[in-house]
């Protein structure tokens, strides 16, 4: 039995939870073919959208993130980026006091004043993003506003200073970029990463839309691919390889390495999502003209075959030429996941609600590896945004019932705990404040935070990804006292 | 609006949350946005606690704030109390959640629940994680006794005939900085001279435990931060006196248990406190070779009397932390070690005076300051040769190439060794003698280097080092309010103030005879030996250091 069939119990009682936390367009227990999709309220157990700079500040290698938040906000931070924070980071948070909730007036200059001294002191910035926050939020401190106004101030001083002469001369951009503002000033942009608005990873989400205007536009008449979503670089050249031995391209990733370089987009340009918390920042490249591809994520060896397939497709590529080039990594793949699913066979895992992976993470472990997913917790469920996995996720394996876990919306998270304690998984997918808990009732674990950290997209990671699952249950068989 | 990096302190309801996770039978349910459970993880991850923090939040999003969040708490608290059914509910609300205004607090009363509901109102905006601690400990004593308060005035009963004198621990935390050994430490000692722990609180407290607070004849303070206001409140209600010594060294250690004694007022405690006291100074001759004995006696002292602690006299130390431990630090450096204090500070604005005052002490002025960057230019502004601080200090300190030891929190996984050490009472003081003096090279070691300075073995130099890095710190710097920065001038060593760019090209150019003569001097007071002879050169309008300005500069720094 799954526990997916037992109607949990905030069905009835729950608040009223809608899909994402920024839309309300997924009506409540609608349910696509055969994915079964629960939504719950309560408690919540995750990071806010803040927790994306900690990966974003290091991709985006000359941009500052500078948070407009509380005392709550810088010390979520530093602890959720724990010990990186000592190697000189780019990111910072302006703490506001009693006396910046006073005026709003005086909260402007003093958000000036905090990034002309930021400024001074780290003039290798390209590109400045004020990030909001929930208090920003709930005083109406408009960081869009205040970007606007620091650039205008900004190309201003700029102008001041071309009127003289024996000035620094300022490094150039990159030939087809507009994303710097003149005089090599940096260009400041804002976004949310309030917790009102976002859960986790959609910071990236929010801070990807906020670029999308900087974008330039594309040589005209060019088709081009855009993959969006943050990757590790290793990921990326593997992935630019095979588009490469495709015949697919240019190829462009979105976010690039650096903000001086931002690739171009617009009607000739398709995308693909690398990851599955994207869905403003697809429908902003879209406003631009992109064409979104329906495709399954990169997440195991069938979600990545899927994931290139979609693209090859869009180029109107034969079906066994892109089988001809993917058969070998696909292959190569399959021989490495080996011996991890001769571990991870038969035995039973439960996810709760974090990074928005849980349910392609979920898929891939019981498609490849033979795991029993007993629930697959998502903060918010995205339809549009997981249409090509769907596909995958009801697809019926000989061996496994069609659409064989369910995926839970939200949820409470004391009610996920008495879920997990009563079905005692052999591993649960979880936060950090809910790991050590969990493992002291004998209950293995694995923090949800360590998917978004590494590489595990592709290929060549796929067996990577198994073993993060596998490593937690070698440790404890191990362990003898 | 502050510009903060990294920050030593959380906002106060992480203050209230540290107290109700100590305790047992106390729930906080934290009016708070999605996204602020991230609190959660500092418990379990980095004090590795077993259970979950004893609290709920009600997680609110944007589309709550568009209806009423009162239906919202309402349900969260009366959802928290069915579940966890604690003995006291707290009402905390993050920072977010105080500028909603929705009283949460009156709101969860109103709803009648069998339990007191404490409504926390920190003021979250104005006030910082170490404050909130205190307060929540001081206004839960507060609501669960005051009901107890005897009339003004009224006599203290006398203790029992034949009943031990009983002590209140008061202070220790969740994430505190070694209070689950200082506990067990202090508890020994007591137990050494006759007197009994009546209630350790908060940690492991009960509410109930709190309500036997008043039949203790006597508090004691263990960390003025969380506990100062609560033992003066309890001193002014039920007239019980509280031991202010904190027992971190062994004078420290001592001075606790003459006002333990005191306070006692019992002959047989009394002539044990006396006879403990006095055997931790001792001669030499038993110290630490004494098995079984009844009560720990330290090798601290004798340590710091034999000849290989030599080393140690005059060396300098940058000492910041938590006032606490920080002014322990201080008086531990200054008379238990013989080493020469060159800069004290805290980030706590709350325990500023006592901290100032002791700064004067030592000649310097206090450094006060929640800005890590501050302190950073401070350490290298003052060449110390060890850094006393917190896990923060300790980053600066290997980026600058000094020995450092943490004395202080905010709390870090290191400081929750799996072995015990504390660092109160004799015990303790040994801890931190192990503790600060390992990352130093030591005596016998540093005579030998100074021996076989030419040997190649002895050439390999810290990739970076003191040296290379103040000219960097004070360029990425806002300069520094001039009264803030510790006095590092008045002693023989002078403090060169940060060169600012322009300066540059007053600086004297080293011959390359006396560059030469330079590099035979052990690297790691090389640096030192370049600045002050660089100081030396400038002061006297030399432009060219020749072998001799070097030798004329170490005669006239002395050492």
């Amino acid at each position: 039995m799954t526990l997916a069939s037992v109607p949990p119990p905030a069905m009835a009682e729950g608040r009223q939870a809608n899909g994402s936390p920024l839309e309300t367009s997924s009506p409540r227990e609608a349910s696509s073919r055969d994915l079964p999709v629960v939504c719950e309220g309560g408690q919540r157990q995750a990071f806010c959208g803040l927790a994306g700079i900690v990966w974003l500040h290091r991709k985006l290698q000359d941009t500052f993130f500078l948070v407009v938040g509380s005392r709550t906000c810088a010390h979520m931070l530093q602890s959720a980026a724990g010990v990186m924070i000592f190697a000189a980071p780019r990111f910072a948070t302006a703490i506001l006091e009693e006396r910046d909730l006073a005026g709003l007036a005086d909260a402007n200059a003093e958000l000036d004043r905090v990034v002309t001294r930021l400024l001074e002191r780290r003039p290798d910035i390209a590109t400045l993003f004020l990030v909001g926050t929930c208090p920003s939020e709930v005083i109406k401190l408009d960081l869009h506003k205040a970007a606007e106004r620091l650039n205008q101030a900004f190309q201003a001083q700029a102008q001041a200073d071309a009127t003289q002469p024996n000035q620094p001369i300022p490094p150039q951009g990159l030939p087809g970029t507009t994303g710097v503002s003149p005089a090599g000033r940096p260009r400041v942009l804002a976004y949310s990463g309030s917790g009102l608005e976002t859960t986790f990873t959609q910071g990236e989400d929010t801070c990807l839309e906020a670029l999308v205007p900087d974008l330039p536009a594309p040589p005209a008449g060019e088709s081009s691919l855009l993959v969006v979503g943050t990757l590790a670089d290793v990921v990326e050249d593997q992935f630019s390889r095979l588009f490469a031995e495709l015949g697919i391209g240019p190829v462009r990733f979105f976010p690039p390495r650096s903000a001086r370089a931002l690739p171009p987009v617009g009607p000739g340009t398709r995308l693909l999502l690398a990851q599955p918390f994207l869905g403003r920042a697809a429908r902003a490249l879209e406003a631009r003209g992109a064409e979104l591809l329906t495709a399954p994520f990169p997440i195991g060896i069938e979600g990545t075959r899927g994931w290139f397939a979609s693209a090859a497709q869009a180029w109107g590529l034969a079906a066994d030429r892109v089988e001809a080039v993917l058969a070998k990594p696909a292959a190569r793949a399959g021989q490495a996941l080996a011996r991890y699913r001769e571990q991870l066979a038969g035995k039973r895992i439960a996810f709760f609600p974090d990074s928005q992976l849980e349910a392609l993470i979920a898929r891939f472990l019981q498609q490849e590896c033979d795991m029993e997913i007993l629930v697959a917790g998502v903060p918010y469920f995205d339809r549009r945004l997981m249409a090509g996995e769907i596909d995958l996720l009801s697809r019926a394996l000989p061996g496994h019932p069609a659409g064989s876990f369910g995926v839970v919306e939200g949820g409470d998270v004391d009610r996920q705990l008495d879920t997990v304690r009563a079905a005692r998984p052999d591993l649960t997918v979880c936060g950090l404040g809910l790991a050590n808990p969990l493992e002291a009732e004998g209950l293995t674990t694995k923090w949800s935070i360590e998917l978004v950290f590494s590489p595990i997209q592709g290929f060549e990671q796929a067996a990577d990804l198994a073993e993060l699952f596998a490593r937690p249950l070698t440790r404890r068989a191990r362990l003898r006292f | 609006m502050e510009l903060a990096v990294w920050t030593y302190e959380g906002p106060t309801h992480m203050g209230a949350l540290r107290v109700a996770t100590a305790m047992r039978g106390v729930h906080c349910l934290l009016h708070a946005p999605q996204g602020d459970s991230y609190a959660d993880l500092l418990f379990t991850m980095i004090e590795r606690r077993p259970g979950r923090p004893p609290v709920s939040y009600t997680s609110f999003q944007q589309r709550d704030l568009g209806r009423s969040t009162a239906d919202l708490i309402k349900e969260a608290a009366r959802a928290t109390y069915e579940r966890f059914r604690p003995e006291v509910l707290l009402i905390g609300e993050s920072c977010t959640a105080e500028l909603l205004q929705d009283q949460a607090g009156s709101l969860v009363r109103g709803l009648g629940l069998p339990v007191p509901v404490l409504p926390l109102d920190l003021p979250s905006w104005s006030r910082k994680e170490t404050w909130g601690a205190g307060e929540t400990f001081h206004r839960l004593a507060r609501a669960l006794l005051k009901p107890r308060a005897p009339v003004p005035g009224a006599p203290r009963p006398a203790r029992a005939p034949g009943q031990p004198p009983r002590a209140n621990l008061l202070g220790p935390i969740a994430l505190g900085f070694r209070c689950r050994d200082d506990v067990t430490a202090v508890s020994r000692l007591l137990a050494a001279i006759g007197v009994e722990v009546h209630v350790v609180a908060p940690l492991g407290a009960r509410p109930t435990d709190l309500l036997r607070l008043p039949e203790a004849d006597f508090n004691i303070c263990l960390y003025p931060e969380i506990a100062e206001s609560t033992c003066a409140w309890l001193e002014r209600t039920f007239r019980q006196p509280w031991v202010r010594a904190v027992p971190i060294g062994i004078g420290a250690t001592r001075d606790f248990l003459a006002e333990v004694a005191r306070l006692a007022n019992e002959p047989g405690v009394t002539a044990a406190a006396t006879r403990l006291a006095d055997s931790a100074t001792a001669g030499a001759s038993e110290i630490g070779f004494a098995t079984g004995a009844a009560a720990y006696a330290p090798r601290l002292p004798w340590y710091s009397q034999s000849v290989d602690a030599t080393y140690l006299t005059g060396k300098r130390v940058f000492i910041f932390g938590d006032a606490t431990h920080a002014l322990a630090a201080a008086r531990i450096v200054d008379r238990e070690l013989g080493m020469r204090v060159v800069g004290l500070g805290t980030y706590l604005r709350e325990q500023a005076r006592p901290v100032r005052e002791a700064a004067r002490q030592y000649g310097l002025e206090a450094l006060i300051t929640a800005d890590y960057l501050e302190v950073e230019a401070c350490i290298a502004a003052s060449h110390p040769e060890l850094v006393l601080g917190t896990q923060m200090e300790r980053h600066v300190a290997k980026r600058l190439g000094i020995p450092c030891a943490v004395i202080s929190g905010p709390a870090h996984v290191q400081d929750f060794p799996a072995r015990h050490a504390p660092q109160m009472g004799f015990e303790g003081a040994d801890v931190i003698f192990d503790t600060w003096i390992g990352p130093l090279m030591m005596g016998l070691e540093e005579h030998l280097l100074t021996m076989f300075r030419g040997d190649f073995e002895f050439g390999a130099e810290p990739a970076i080092t003191a040296e290379s890095l103040p000219a960097t710190a004070a360029v990425s710097q806002a300069p520094a309010s001039p009264e803030r920065v510790p006095d590092t001038t008045a002693g023989f060593a002078p403090a060169v103030p940060p060169k600012a760019a322009d300066e540059v090209v007053n600086d004297p150019i080293w011959d390359p005879l006396a560059e030469n003569e330079l590099k035979k001097i052990p690297f790691f007071v090389r640096g030192k030996a370049r600045r002050n002879t660089e100081c030396f050169a400038r002061e006297r309008g030399i432009a060219t250091i020749t072998v001799e300005t070097l030798y004329d500069a170490k005669a006239h720094f002395g050492r």
